[in-house]
């Protein structure tokens, strides 16, 4: 492979979202943890950039690191740290071997290594290296195509209403405790009345 | 051009990161993120499989951008249910969470 400008510009992007995503695994703090994965995304968007897909790359950045990044930086606001124990779980070093197995099956696949070494049909043969040029208006074409009955225009549907039920559940699930006393479950309802009467003193003591 | 196997590298190692903190972390949030990663690579896989072997076709940005909306789902859908097991039990650690294990 040649050093073009392509090539270096192809090696800091992966090394920015690889280099992100080990610190996003490794760092104890969750808050500095979750600014890596913004800076890890940022290089998946460089990538699609590179692989001739604006649109995307501007969708990875303001759904992405706009919203489920902060989404996730509230998250850790919102819970308490708990840095003084361990960041990882007992089962960790089975957790690195099987990653790191998985990591050389995947790359004995994808890369020419296996054919390198003397392994014929290993190799899953991605030898590709230069691709046909993108056509113009390929943004508008995939636009047209999401709204196509013919093409992709049930998925599109199907998925909006996937995010209106995710949008409706998040709110169910996070919404305030109901104060009233339940009336299914009488050994359920004493402390929920008290509860109640609870919080209307207080609020009348204001 | 950059040859197919160095994107198809960079995502195995992101997805592969994302399994060991998956599988690795204690905090809840930290495993979100770990699927979240794994979610990424699957889209630098989607893009560069569109990019490099059918240009002409549409299928791979529009398969991104459906992943795109099921992430989005994902990270609501978790963080809220995150968030309730804490206001219930006090605890963001996975495995404290276990009232469902025998």
């Amino acid at each position: 492979m040649d050093i073009t400008v392509e090539s270096i510009v192809f090696l800091i992007f992966s090394v920015i979202t690889v280099g992100g995503g080990v610190l996003v695994v490794t760092t104890r703090n969750l808050f500095r943890a979750a600014l890596f994965l913004m800076l890890s995304l940022f290089g998946v968007a460089g990538l699609f950039v590179l692989l001739a897909a604006p649109f995307l790359a501007g969708v990875q950045v303001v759904v992405y690191i706009g919203a489920i990044a902060i989404l996730i930086i509230f998250a850790v606001m919102l819970t308490p740290q708990v840095t003084h124990t361990q960041g990882r779980n007992t089962q960790w070093t089975a957790g690195l071997v099987l990653a790191v197995i998985l990591f050389l099956m995947l790359i004995s696949v994808v890369t020419p290594i296996a054919e390198e070494l003397g392994l014929d049909d290993w190799s899953a043969g991605f030898t590709q290296d230069d691709p046909a040029d993108v056509p113009d208006g390929s943004l508008t074409e995939l636009g047209r195509a999401l709204v196509d009955p013919e093409r992709y225009m049930l998925p599109f549907e199907v998925a909006s209403l996937l995010l209106m039920a995710a949008l409706i559940g998040a709110v169910m699930l996070v919404r305030p405790e109901d104060t009233r006393p339940r009336e299914t479950q009488p050994d359920e309802a004493q402390p929920a009345a008290e509860h109640t009467r609870e919080q209307l003193s207080s609020s009348t003591g204001d | 051009m950059v040859p197919l196997w160095m994107y198809l590298m960079v995502a195995a190692s992101l997805f592969c990161i994302g399994v060991y903190g998956v599988l690795a972390r204690r905090n809840a949030i930290a495993i979100l993120m770990g699927i979240e990663l794994m979610l990424n690579a699957v889209n630098i896989n989607l893009v560069a499989f569109w990019r490099y072997q059918t240009p002409l076709a549409l299928s791979g940005q529009a398969f991104a951008a459906f992943v795109f909306v099921v992430a989005a789902a994902e990270a609501a859908v978790g963080l809220a249910l995150i968030i309730n097991i804490y206001r219930r039990r006090q605890t963001v650690i996975a495995e404290d969470v276990d009232l469902l294990k025998w």
